[in-house]
């Protein structure tokens, strides 16, 4: 293991790439990596603005007790979660259409389908191991046929939120406008919770269940605080999920600590320095500047 | 000389099975400032939703632009009074007016001609209402003044014939909200759109108006200022003793009244 860290210390990154690429795992690691850091930077910009993180958390929880049942039932992981997670992110946003009331309604359908997901387990023996995997992501034993799924599911996913994008920013950004002027705001809802449940359920073979924050929130969390333009914050916010990715399968590769650990780490690792710089920003605006109402209205007061 | 936007008789509404307000009769001419006035709850929201076309009359007839009111009509333009934009907004303003012009296409503006359209028409609408200074500001740190300016733009960009302006007064101060009034009453010189404004308080808008829509008590009184807000007329309105004083400088305060409204439903 350590021999492994002293190549890395070489700091021969094209050198290291290409013995670790040899390896199929790593390809497919990194192939799918790419395809859900793209996904689930996309549409955790339309979370934070829509203020959803709370939904994609709790669907991340929902898809644990749809894997559960898929394990048992003899199913791959991924058409539970994809069940369960489209079914409850369907239902959540047919019955919240006030942002207010969205956390009581996902709260109590995330206490049942965790208490589901918690009798699947209590009938299969010998779950452990899958129930980890599945709760912290498992990236490293991704194979070819994952991969060519992760594929199938983006493509769909991305040319939808393409087509809707605009309508969605609208009606996250100003909704009762958005339905005066004769959109469907509840049918987008729909879409765009369906389109995250779909990008919840293939990042969980990454990231896992409980460490989706990482990937479908944070993110975007990130990109919000440096860029105003939804299209700069859209592609930092992939950036930030490419990146972390990226170096959280190369540095697993080296060391024994699960991917998911570096993945989370880097991510909370930026997250904190953009908070940190924009706090330090803020204040020396405030201690610099004059107050800005006063300013404001100065320059820009009509006649 | 004016043509009419909208025309109601015998308006009936109700909401929950409630019945709002009845018997509303009132006629919008184009260019006209209407300020819509009445307690909490009386229902003044609800009568922006008729002509939106977001709620059904219970009885009687509105026309809007001489046919009953759709929803998505582009003619209108909307300023709701619950925007939710706090300090996390990170979005430059001049995107939200944007959206207003093309935000209910689908897929992106992709061809140059409607992307030089869209900028043009976002401009024109910053600079109408004096806030193209404001276009690169975070909407999340903007004071309510200068949130109130591009809402304003965002509704102006369609080129809208009416506009709705739902209490844009209620998180000003006085001097911003006869600043906001100023800029409001020149769109409609300028542009010689109808427009109608909420407001609990009268006397920012009262130099500038051309009729109000006094609601209260289950009734809806219209006329100009001067018939409307009368002792007599308040007093019948109400249904119990209401006084409409004058300071000296014209400023109107009404006394009474105000507890004898119905439920507080406003934000429905």
């Amino acid at each position: 293991m350590t021999n492994f860290g002293w190549v890395w210390w070489n700091w021969n990154l094209i050198g290291d790439l290409r013995v670790m690429l040899q390896y199929e795992f790593v390809r497919n690691a990194f192939e799918a990596g790419t395809v859900i850091a793209i996904l689930a930077g996309l549409v955790s910009y339309l979370v934070v603005l829509r203020r959803s993180s709370f939904a994609a958390h709790a669907l991340g929880h929902v898809g644990f007790s749809g894997a559960a049942g898929a394990v048992l039932f003899g199913v791959a992981p991924i058409y539970g979660l994809l069940l369960f997670t489209t079914v409850s992110g369907g239902s959540i946003a047919l019955l919240g259409q006030k942002a207010a009331h969205r956390d009581v309604e996902i709260g109590t359908v995330l206490a049942f389908m965790l208490g589901l997901g918690l009798l699947f387990l209590a009938f299969y023996n010998g779950f452990a191991t899958e129930a980890y995997s599945i709760l912290f992501g498992e990236i490293v034993g991704i194979s070819n046929a994952q991969v060519l799924f992760t594929f199938e599911t983006a493509v769909p996913v991305l040319l939808v939120l393409g087509i809707v994008y605009r309508q969605l920013l609208f009606a996250s950004l100003d909704e009762e406008v958005a339905e005066a002027k004769g959109m469907h705001t509840l049918v987008l809802g729909v879409i765009f919770m369906l389109a995250l449940a779909v990008v919840i359920s293939v990042a969980v073979t990454i990231i896992g269940v409980l460490l989706i924050f990482a990937l479908a929130v944070t993110p975007a969390a990130i990109a919000i605080r440096l860029a105003k333009r939804p299209l700069y914050a859209v592609l930092i916010s992939v950036a930030v999920a490419l990146l972390a990715t990226y170096a959280g399968i190369f540095i697993a590769f080296y060391e024994v600590e699960p991917t998911s650990f570096f993945i989370v780490t880097i991510v909370f690792a930026i997250y904190v320095v953009v908070r940190g710089g924009g706090a330090l920003k803020d204040r020396r605006v405030r201690r610099s500047a004059s107050p800005p109402e006063l300013a404001a209205t100065a320059d820009s007061g009509p006649g | 000389m004016y043509s009419e936007i909208a025309r109601a008789r015998g308006l009936e509404v109700s909401y929950g099975g409630r019945v709002v307000w009845s018997d509303a009769n009132f006629d919008i001419q184009r260019g006209e400032f209407v300020a819509v006035i009445g307690p909490n709850g009386a229902g003044k929201t609800t009568l922006f939703r008729l002509l939106l076309g977001l709620l059904r009359p219970n009885g009687g007839s509105l026309n809007v632009f001489g046919a009953p009111p759709r929803r998505g009509n582009p003619k209108i333009g909307y300023v709701p009074q619950s925007h939710v934009v706090d300090k996390d907004t990170n979005v430059e303003a001049v995107q939200l007016v944007r959206l207003g012009y093309a935000g209910n296409r689908w897929i992106p503006n992709l061809t140059p001609g409607r992307f030089r359209a869209e900028r043009e028409a976002t401009e024109e609408a910053l600079r109408s209402v004096g806030a193209t200074d404001l276009a690169k500001k975070s909407l999340g740190a903007m004071s309510g003044g200068e949130l109130q300016r591009i809402f304003l733009a965002e509704a102006l960009t369609g080129r809208p014939e009416i506009l709705l302006l739902d209490e844009p007064l209620a998180s000003l101060d006085l001097r911003r909200a006869r600043e906001l009034v100023d800029v409001v009453s020149d769109l409609v010189r300028t542009r010689d759109v109808a427009t109608l404004l909420v407001a609990h308080d009268i006397n920012p808008l009262i130099r500038r108006l051309d009729k109000v829509i006094y609601i209260a008590n289950g009734r809806v009184a219209t006329g100009l200022p001067e018939e409307v807000l009368t002792t007599d007329s308040l007093t019948a309105l109400y249904g119990v003793p209401v006084e409409v004083l004058r300071d000296s400088r014209g400023n109107l305060v009404i006394v009474g009244g105000e507890d004898s409204h119905k439920d507080p439903q406003e934000a429905a």
